[in-house]
């Protein structure tokens, strides 16, 4: 416990079970506050929705057993999307392990692949210490899930606590993160004989803090923007450079910009196949400058022409500042500019909008701009509300959009709701969901309600899992196959016997006001929104395809 | 292409330095902290990311606190730059030398059990005799013959005993370690 204070830990979310039985005595005069979670995957998205919506050190804690491996999914998401997270689970007691015994399950070995590293703690003196090494690994280089698997009998241990001096002995840890000046260099230049430059940032830009340091190198030369689902916010939407979000469910603007650049700049991005489609026609006339604190990444998906291997936040100003003393041109990107604006001219986002009262997605999403003013945190769960969130609520700053990217957890919002608004307990905080997904952690809601935490879930209610639905429409030829939700659940009642606000809405004319409702109503509110029940997604390319064979 | 150049860089100049296969066979040296369930970490990395191995030895060095780890793989399958910086994100992973092969001394040893009744007994001998393999367990069917050498001295080997009856065949994977320079 004094290790976790001496990291500056406040906030743990987890569950007690009978192997952290010690911990959680520990916990009960310690100086933190516990959330007491209702399922272990809450706990852990809890903690990353806290470390995404901070940038600290997102903690949950678990049993042994079942309660680890109901972690999994959690550690899994952190990993795919870097999120800084300590997990602490309970083990069994080493006598018994290894034999089967209640409740244990080889959690260090089920985690393996999905942990950025993970310890099993075999000595209780060195507990704080592998502690300390779990915050340190969690939180520095490309920043990701940390396991430390402590058995019962040595968490009963009573050691004394001193106090770490110094960074832990990591012999096979070193992250660079200052870059190289001359490949630095190397890249100004380059970038100052491109004609047809794009910056494409992603979510290690939001990691790195970095925003101010991408928007400083955009605005050195009138450099179009585009960003990944993960790095939205970095850079503010709407703005002049700003191209939208580029990818599967981008917009044309960004994906044909991409097709035609002749100069990528990735900052903290890592070509995704969300983002890059068929790999053998992505940004065919482009060569490649890839900025990431994570060595393996580049090269990894795009071949890269200019590496270099640093925290955005060192490298950014080094490099803008090198553009800078160039004296480039900025004329060179004129025509490149009347190119891309034909396309937005062209193609904007937008949908068909109708007289009846019937509520479109993309509108629930615009009156939740409208309704928060622009200015919440917004979680979202996974599908197609979570695309339209991203096309339809302009992010203008870092941390303010919470969602799973990399995996893709549906259930992921509610809970990660929880966490940012215990990391912001200034912060309004909204949750996006979908009722595929909200279903799926929706026993969070008892948290929210215990611990008095006021997070809005505005559900994006079409009866359906919309994402998989669109596809069996359009790919499948609309053969419908276990998408359809039914009746159940009534989500007012169900919010209600959870002791939550329900409130429902189904006229296009009252989402505005009931949104402005429920974000003055005390407590967590559930406000359950009928939309268009078949209402695709667009634009989108279809997967495995290029950005030219966008579709709607 | 020199950073301190003053002039622009042309972008058709520019070629990708990464990602590449080499197209030959490499073994890597790794130094591993001595810890339970590194060798797990490093085996599931490869099936993880879809690298095949081809031979694995682990052993202890000089210092009690450090293992090595020494693989073979094949760079006409694998990006060996993609491999080694996928391993080095492992905590536990020290330092990783892919071995250049001129400057490289690598060996590997079998166990061979080869059916040898009497008749053909004196063939068997004078094969390993050439090879400079040793005879270490006879009994009244078959020999064992133990092998250190390359791995084409190995294969080499194997296809002149293979006729004979090979009953059992163990091979150890490479181990190597790097040629001192002339003058050290």
């Amino acid at each position: 416990m004094a290790a976790l204070k001496a990291e500056g830990v406040e906030h743990i979310f987890g569950i007690p079970g009978g192997a952290n039985l010690p911990t959680y005595d520990a916990l009960y005069d310690a100086d933190l506050t516990h959330i007491q979670a209702r399922h272990e995957q809450g706990a852990g998205h809890m903690a990353e929705g806290y470390a995404k919506a901070s940038g600290r050190v997102g903690v949950a804690m678990a049993t042994s057993g079942p309660g680890a491996t109901n972690l999994v999914t959690a550690i899994t998401d952190a990993s795919m999307d870097s999120v800084p997270t300590v997990f602490i689970t309970g083990q069994v007691r080493t006598d018994l392990i290894g034999t089967d015994g209640f409740q244990e399950a080889d959690i260090s070995g089920i985690t393996l692949p999905i942990v950025k590293h993970s310890m099993m703690v075999a000595d209780p003196r060195h507990l704080p210490d592998y502690i300390h090494a779990a915050f340190h690994i969690a939180s520095t280089g490309r920043p990701g899930p940390v396991l430390v698997d402590v058995p019962q009998d040595l968490s009963r241990a009573d050691i004394e606590y001193e106090s770490a001096s110094g960074p832990p002995d990591l012999p096979g840890y070193k992250p660079s993160t200052d870059g190289n000046i001359k490949q630095i260099r190397i890249a100004a230049k380059a970038i100052a004989n491109a004609a047809r430059p794009v910056i494409y940032s992603g979510g290690g830009v939001i990691n790195a803090n970095a925003s101010e340091e991408l928007r400083a190198l955009a605005r050195s030369d009138n450099f179009p923007l585009t960003s990944t689902l993960m790095g939205l916010g970095a850079f503010p939407a709407p703005d002049d450079q700003w191209l939208g979000m580029l990818g599967m469910h981008g917009t044309r603007a960004a994906n044909y910009a991409m097709d035609e650049a002749d100069l990528i700049i990735a900052v903290g991005a890592r070509f995704d196949d969300r983002i890059t489609g068929k790999l053998a026609e992505f940004a065919p006339r482009a060569k490649f400058i890839h900025i990431d604190v994570d060595p393996a990444e580049i090269s990894k998906n795009v071949p890269v022409h200019i590496p270099i291997v640093g925290d955005a936040k060192k490298v950014l100003p080094k490099l803008t500042e090198e553009y800078i003393a160039l004296g480039a041109d900025s004329s060179r990107t004129a025509e490149w500019w009347d190119r891309i604006r034909a396309w937005q001219r062209e193609y904007p986002l937008n949908y068909e909008r109708n007289e009846s009262g019937e509520i479109k997605p993309q509108a629930m999403v615009e009156a939740m701009y409208r309704a928060t003013g622009g200015d919440a945190i917004i979680t979202s769960d996974v599908g197609q509300h979570q695309m339209w969130a991203a096309q339809y609520y302009h992010f203008d700053r870092p941390r303010r959009w919470i969602n799973s990217g990399g995996l893709g957890t549906m259930g992921f919002g509610l809970p990660a709701a929880i966490g940012a608004k215990v990391a912001c307990p200034d912060e309004t905080v909204v949750c996006l969901a979908g009722d595929g997904s909200l279903i799926m952690n929706c026993q969070e809601l008892a948290t929210a309600v215990r611990h008095e935490i006021p997070v809005k879930v505005f559900l994006m209610n079409n009866g359906y899992f919309g994402m998989v639905r669109q596809w069996q429409e359009l790919f499948w030829e609309g053969r419908y196959s276990s998408v359809e939700m039914g009746p159940s659940p009534d989500w007012v009642k169900l919010a209600e016997a959870f002791g939550a606000t329900g409130m429902r809405v189904e006229d296009t004319g009252e989402v505005e006001g009931a949104m402005r409702d429920a974000l003055a109503a005390e407590g967590p509110v559930l406000l359950d929104v009928r939309v268009s029940p078949e209402e695709n997604c667009y634009p989108m390319i279809p997967a495995g395809q290029a950005a030219r064979d966008m579709v709607g | 292409m020199e950073a301190g150049t003053p002039d622009l860089i042309k972008l058709e100049d520019l070629e990708a330095a990464s990602g590449r296969l080499s197209g030959r066979k490499h073994v890597l040296s790794i130094l591993v902290e001595n810890r339970p369930g590194v060798l797990a970490r490093v085996a599931g990395l490869f099936s993880r990311r879809g690298f095949n191995i081809d031979t694995l030895a682990v052993g202890p060095t000089d210092d009690d606190s450090i293992s090595r780890i020494t693989l073979t793989l094949d760079g006409a399958v694998h990006p060996i730059d993609q491999v080694t910086k996928q391993l080095h994100k492992l905590v536990n992973v020290i330092k990783i030398r892919d071995m250049e092969p001129g400057e490289t001394i690598a060996r590997e040893m079998a166990l061979f059990k080869v059916s040898a009744p009497v008749e053909s007994r004196a063939e068997i001998m004078q094969f390993a005799e050439i090879f400079r393999a040793r005879i270490v367990d006879v009994s009244r069917r078959s020999m064992t013959i133990e092998l250190t050498g390359t791995l084409d001295k190995i294969e080499a080997f194997e296809r002149m005993i293979r006729p004979h009856g090979l009953i059992e065949m163990v091979r150890t994977g490479e181990i190597a370690i790097a040629r001192s320079r002339p003058d050290a």
